[in-house]
């Protein structure tokens, strides 16, 4: 076989390697799509139909129009939006601080915490809430999502801060700026790539968190991954509204994947954080 | 690339600042932190521990017992067999993920178009909402109306009862967790190919090794870190595993795929048994930091072995 043939074949067979490899992750939200856009008959067709003829756009009209369901969108917006500001806020300086100190060591206690299991924090914290008188409201949730992005937070910058160069904060030090000067006109302006994949992360972990709301939310501050969890157990929906519902709560997520693709994964190969 | 440990940050930094300079103390930098891990970390750590010392339901008086759940937790045997169970999935979910997502990352390490869109849609099922994706497997799992069994049917096996049957549910359980996580595999074993040195494969192509010959000969040693770190992080992301186990089964049939972390969470909040809840809460966390400690070790002298040692 000639030279140029047999590279023509290598590449073609690494193509379709990994058509086939991608293959399991898009026919999955394919089907979710289709799924969502069925109506009830379509959905128990057999053979299973990808297409249908008629769409049923209804199945996300219903889910909209639902009044909780927005309510739902928004406490997942507050949860979400106040965990990781308020972590952005205090995991920002901290692993500034922690990357100056070469406080290396502690960066253990943020590991251990990414190991530990999201149910054991739970127990002591509702007994803590309850004891507060805070259950009902949605101050749990936004606390104990602290778990998980205050860490993500740290970790990530202390790996970002420790790579940028010293000559500038030096030169600042010299030249009489006091350190929160360094760090607000110095130091943050240059780690803002590393901010921003810790702001993604952390949003995606605490969108997708689950365990934390079945235990304390009530009917008024349920997130959504916990209401869709509740559409199927306790109300007699039919699969259409409930792929809508499934789609629409991950679909921001999946956005996010796409478009900060880059991002993501330098995030979570650099920190290797999940989580939970 | 520093990844998981803190030993090679340690390392790297060593390296990089040998001269003692700017190292006033950044304590207020760090506090407001502290303060936060402190609270919502160290504090139900230790509050777990004690609470595991008592008898202790919601709504009834404690008293102290000391070691006794303990002792029940080692006759307890549905926690025995939860263990079981979990020990089984991880393992599975440990090598299925380990074994595509190598495969995965040697395709996408070559030159292809549309690399990257292609890589964005790989990594998506890690980072949709796992209640959401359980919630489609769930359909999809329906032995009737289930597309998987469909397709099944198409190249005549089955039908499967999927997770409605006590001797396939935890295999099932390990697809989802599989398709779900091979991507961090993936993208962890292509940061350590994208570190590769090329000239041992340019003599190896002039020895005339073949393509399996450099792989295991070349590629697969000079990756072996990495490899171990998705072990690590894959060992326990899947012990701890939760939101797709719970959404799909609830441990269930009967308890065929209840995990340590399921009955941890049936425990303490459908029954409101604290007291035991929190002794089987600190029996999982002494498994999880034991066998990280045990893969870290590993890890150490894997790399010592690879590395420049020889």
């Amino acid at each position: 076989m000639s030279r140029p043939l047999r590279k023509l074949l290598d590449k073609a067979g690494m193509a379709v390697c990994v058509l086939l490899l991608v293959s399991p992750a898009l026919l999955f939200f394919l089907w979710m799509l289709s799924l969502s856009l069925k109506f009830e008959i379509d959905n128990g067709a057999y053979p299973p139909i990808l297409i249908p003829e008629r769409f049923a756009w209804k199945n996300y009209t219903t889910i909209l129009e639902g009044n909780s369901f927005l309510l739902y969108f928004w406490n997942s917006l507050i949860v979400t939006g106040a965990a990781t500001l308020f972590a952005l806020l205090v995991g920002v300086p901290a692993g500034y601080g922690i990357a100056r100190m070469r406080a290396h060591k502690s960066a253990v206690v943020i590991m251990i915490a990414r190991m530990t299991p999201g149910l054991s924090f739970l127990i002591p914290l509702f007994l803590l809430f309850q004891w507060l008188g805070l259950l009902g409201t949605l101050w749990p949730q936004i606390i104990i999502h602290l778990v998980v992005t205050v860490p993500i937070v740290i970790w990530i910058m202390i790996g970002y801060f420790e790579t940028t160069p010293m000559e500038l904060e030096e030169a600042a030090m010299v030249d009489g700026a006091t350190r929160w000067q360094i760090f607000a006109k110095v130091a943050l302006p240059i780690a803002k790539p590393g901010i921003v994949v810790a702001f993604i992360l952390s949003v995606i972990f605490s969108w997708n968190n689950f365990v934390f709301g079945i235990v304390l939310a009530s009917r008024e501050t349920r997130t959504l991954p916990v209401a869709v969890y509740n559409m199927l157990s306790f109300e007699q929906v039919s699969w259409g509204p409930l792929a809508a519902a499934a789609l629409v709560v991950t679909l921001p997520v999946l956005i996010l994947t796409v478009a900060a693709q880059r991002q993501i994964v330098a995030g979570l190969t650099a920190g290797a954080v999940k989580g939970g | 690339m520093s990844i998981l440990t803190s030993s090679d940050r340690v390392a790297g930094a060593a390296s990089v600042g040998r001269t003692k300079r700017l190292r006033p103390s950044y304590w207020p930098f760090v506090v407001p932190a502290l303060v936060v891990v402190v609270g919502v970390i160290v504090f139900p750590w230790v509050f777990t521990l004690w609470m595991s010392a008592m008898e202790w339901r919601i709504g009834e008086e404690q008293r102290f017992v000391g070691l006794q759940n303990y002792v029940r937790l080692a006759t307890d045997v549905r926690f025995l067999e939860a263990m079981g169970h979990t020990l089984v999935y991880t393992a599975l979910s440990v090598v299925a993920p380990l074994v595509l997502g190598t495969a995965a990352a040697l395709a996408f390490n070559t030159k292809l178009p549309a690399r990257g869109l292609l890589r964005g849609i790989f990594v998506m099922p890690m980072m949709a909402t796992p209640v959401a994706i359980a919630l489609v497997w769930t359909m999809m799992f329906h032995p009737q109306l289930g597309v998987l069994n469909y397709l099944l049917s198409l190249v005549g096996i089955g039908p499967l009862q999927w997770v409605y049957h006590p001797s396939t549910v935890i295999l099932s359980l390990v697809l989802v967790e599989t398709w779900q996580w091979t991507p961090l595999v993936m993208l962890i074993v292509l940061g350590g190919l994208a570190s590769l040195p090329t000239e041992p494969y340019e003599s190896a192509q002039i020895d005339g090794a073949t393509a399996w010959q450099r792989f295991r000969y070349l590629t697969l040693p000079m990756i072996k870190p990495f490899l171990m770190v998705a072990v690590i992080i894959r060992s326990i992301d899947a012990l701890k595993s939760f939101d797709i186990l719970y959404t799909i089964t609830q441990g269930g049939p009967g308890t065929a795929s209840e995990t340590i972390n399921l009955y941890l969470y049936s425990v303490a909040f459908t029954y409101y048994d604290i007291g035991y809840g929190s002794a089987i809460a600190v029996v999982f966390f002494v498994l999880i930091i034991l066998l990280s400690l045990v893969l870290l070790h590993l890890r150490q002298r894997s790399a010592w072995n690879s590395g420049d040692g020889k």
